[in-house]
């Protein structure tokens, strides 16, 4: 598969059996941190629609990339879960295996973001964070819903 | 899956001899098309099952089973605690305890059609579904402690139910050997205000029809009958279950290697349940467990009340309340010695044959009923726990069809207004707040469940009682 830099950063997801894979596409680590957080609210509802209007910071640390990125989709998970707030926009900075990330969003609204599915924990299935030799980073794993 | 792989070694019942690092074989059921169909996956998730530590007899997957986290869904597996054996987060799922509660109508087709609009609507309007709704219901912290060692009798003393409710729910409603205390704020926090709620995915309340009794003896036991109707309830633990999955399972995969167990794949996250973890984990678990069981009581009742609306003298008697995502301390004969062993079902259902001392009474002379659930327009089952000896995998079943086509293939297939009017034209109505949710869940986006269902008899895990259609769906 040819990765073209134009269609970078992306955000998407794949198939599993029972449940959603999400993958972010991305030239840093960062951006493909934010990326997943983009699919995983595209399991929710359209990102593209969820305002800006509340700011959250979130700090995650773990031994490793693979369940930073886990912890990163399961603080997500969490907040929507708790707190019923969306996010849109994601701002990640990464220093080495701690993350500290600034998100935007809103509160849940039933009749705008028609919520679909909602995911209860980010898993190691299928968890890979890498880089490849064109430089493009890749975070993914599969999401229970 | 690649069939030539397996032994064929009874009807419906196929062998992976041990290799590599398995400990023990695996058995899957199934006929060779079902098998077929599995995702290569299945084989090497339980195939990583059989290489667990205290692994014993052999690692079973269901003729539902498709490819999951850690285990795959329809996986079973027991360990043996005198022989190192682990418990596993990924072998429970996140969803713990999610489940089946069904209860009897006494009334037929013909009283529903008349008003099936309404009570689509009215159960809809009082059955909290989907993301972002919210129960009636807000625990405090007491009344969370209370709920999670009390499962569906805490429920039950708040005004949920009836007494006689009991009787029929596995543990009696109330799990024991709970550890509130390890169930964390953030798990107290995502549940305070979801008792009492649905939730999403394939989660469901159904009005269904019994079309077809293949048992008739055991169906007078169930209080069954060919054109009943009864309701179906599909749900779980919600939010405190997910988040105790999430917790535990990362605290599994980064401590396994302490305790020197060196796992195939980090997804099979487990510890020794002879370990201050592994207890841990089992003492959350088990609150979880309470909280569905309590969730599904809510449910129960909130129906209840819809129905006694509509049908004043009908009682919603509870059939029977059972769960397919546990790890439960139970007793089984291995190589003719009783062990005392720690079943994990993650999308599975415990099916204890005639006799067995844990049912309650009124199942002791046939067997605990089963149920296999379909989705939305298809096919439903009722079985009962089979009276096989040896017992098959440690006397489970399977639980429901499994999904032939992933989320994003079905929501590129189906539109969901399309699916309801489809539906509706064959006279099932469909509740849900959400369009797209509904092609995702799409009955076209399921396996067969007779399939599965004439599997899992021929095998001789469960016996057919009963077939059921839905009338009304209210999906999450």
């Amino acid at each position: 598969m040819v990765r073209e830099a134009a269609v970078l950063p992306r955000a998407e997801q794949f198939p599993h059996d029972a449940d959603i894979g999400v993958r972010g596409i991305a030239m840093s680590r960062e951006g493909a941190f934010e990326q997943a957080a983009i699919a995983l609210m595209g399991i929710i509802t359209d990102a593209a629609s969820i305002r800006a209007q509340v700011k959250v910071d979130i700090e995650c640390e773990a031994p490793d990339d693979g369940l930073l990125l886990v912890d990163w989709l399961n603080a997500l998970i969490y907040r929507v879960s708790a707190d019923r707030i969306l996010f849109g926009r994601f701002s990640v900075h990464l220093d080495g295996h701690r993350l500290h990330a600034e998100v935007w969003g809103e509160p849940l609204n039933l009749e705008r973001h028609a919520p679909s599915v909602e995911p209860k924990g980010a898993t190691y299935t299928a968890l890979k964070v890498e880089c490849g030799p064109d430089g493009v980073w890749t975070a993914q794993c599969v999401v229970d819903v | 899956m690649d069939v030539t792989k397996l032994v064929a070694i009874a009807d419906r019942e196929w062998r992976l001899p041990p290799q590599g690092n398995m400990r023990v074989p695996v058995v899957i059921y199934g006929d060779a098309g079902l098998v077929g169909d599995m995702d290569e996956k299945v084989l090497e998730q339980i195939g990583n099952v059989a290489s667990l530590p205290g692994i014993v007899d052999a690692a079973y997957a269901m003729p539902d089973a498709h490819w999951g986290y850690g285990f795959p869904i329809g996986g079973v597996a027991a360990f043996d605690p005198d022989e190192g054996g682990i418990v596993s987060a990924g072998g429970v799922g996140f969803d713990i305890s999610c489940g089946v509660r069904t209860l009897l109508t006494g009334l037929k087709r013909s009283d529903i059609e008349p008003v099936k609009t309404a009570l689509a609507d009215s159960l809809f309007s009082n059955i909290p579904a989907g993301l972002g709704s919210e129960g009636k219901i807000t625990l405090d912290q007491r009344d969370m402690e209370a709920m999670l060692t009390g499962g569906a009798e805490w429920a039950l003393a708040q005004g949920y139910g009836r007494p006689t409710d009991l009787e029929r729910i596995e543990e009696r409603g109330r799990m024991r050997d709970t550890r509130p205390d390890e169930v964390s704020q953030h798990a107290r926090e995502r549940q305070r205000r979801e008792m009492g709620t649905l939730g999403s995915g394939n989660h469901y309340l159904e009005i269904q029809e019994i079309t077809a009794i293949h048992d008739s003896a055991v169906a007078k036991v169930f209080g069954i009958e060919e054109g009943s109707v009864v309701v179906s309830i599909h749900c779980g633990s919600r939010g405190l279950g997910h988040q105790i999955g999430t917790e535990f399972l990362r605290e599994m995969a980064i401590e396994a290697p302490h305790y020197g167990i060196s796992l195939p794949d980090r997804e099979l996250a487990c510890a020794p349940i002879r370990s201050e973890l592994g207890q841990r984990y089992l003492g959350a678990m088990r609150a979880a467990i309470n909280c569905a069981l309590a969730n599904r009581q809510i449910l129960g009742h909130l129906t209840r009340r819809v129905f006694a609306h509509f049908f004043p003298d009908t009682t919603l008697d509870l059939l029977f309340d059972v769960s397919h995502n546990t790890c439960k301390e139970e007793w089984h004969e291995v190589d003719g010695r009783r062990r005392k062993l720690f079943v994990h079902r993650k999308g599975a259902t415990r099916a204890f044959g005639p006799g067995h001392p844990d049912l309650p009474a009124a199942f002791s002379a046939v067997g605990q009923p089963v149920f296999i659930g379909g989705s939305m327009g298809t096919t439903s089952s009722i079985m009962v726990g089979a009276s096989a000896r040896p017992e098959r995998a440690f006397a489970s079943a399977c639980h429901g069809a499994g999904r032939a086509m992933s989320r994003h293939q079905a929501l590129k297939r189906w539109r969901g207004r399309d699916v309801v009017d489809e539906l509706a034209a064959r006279g099932i109505v469909i509740r849900s707040p959400t369009a797209r949710g509904v092609a995702e869940e799409a009955p076209g986006a399921y396996k067969d469940t007779a399939a599965v269902v004439e599997a899992a008899h021929a095998a001789g895990l469960a016996r057919k009682v009963a077939t059921l259609v839905p009338i009304i769906c209210i999906k999450g």
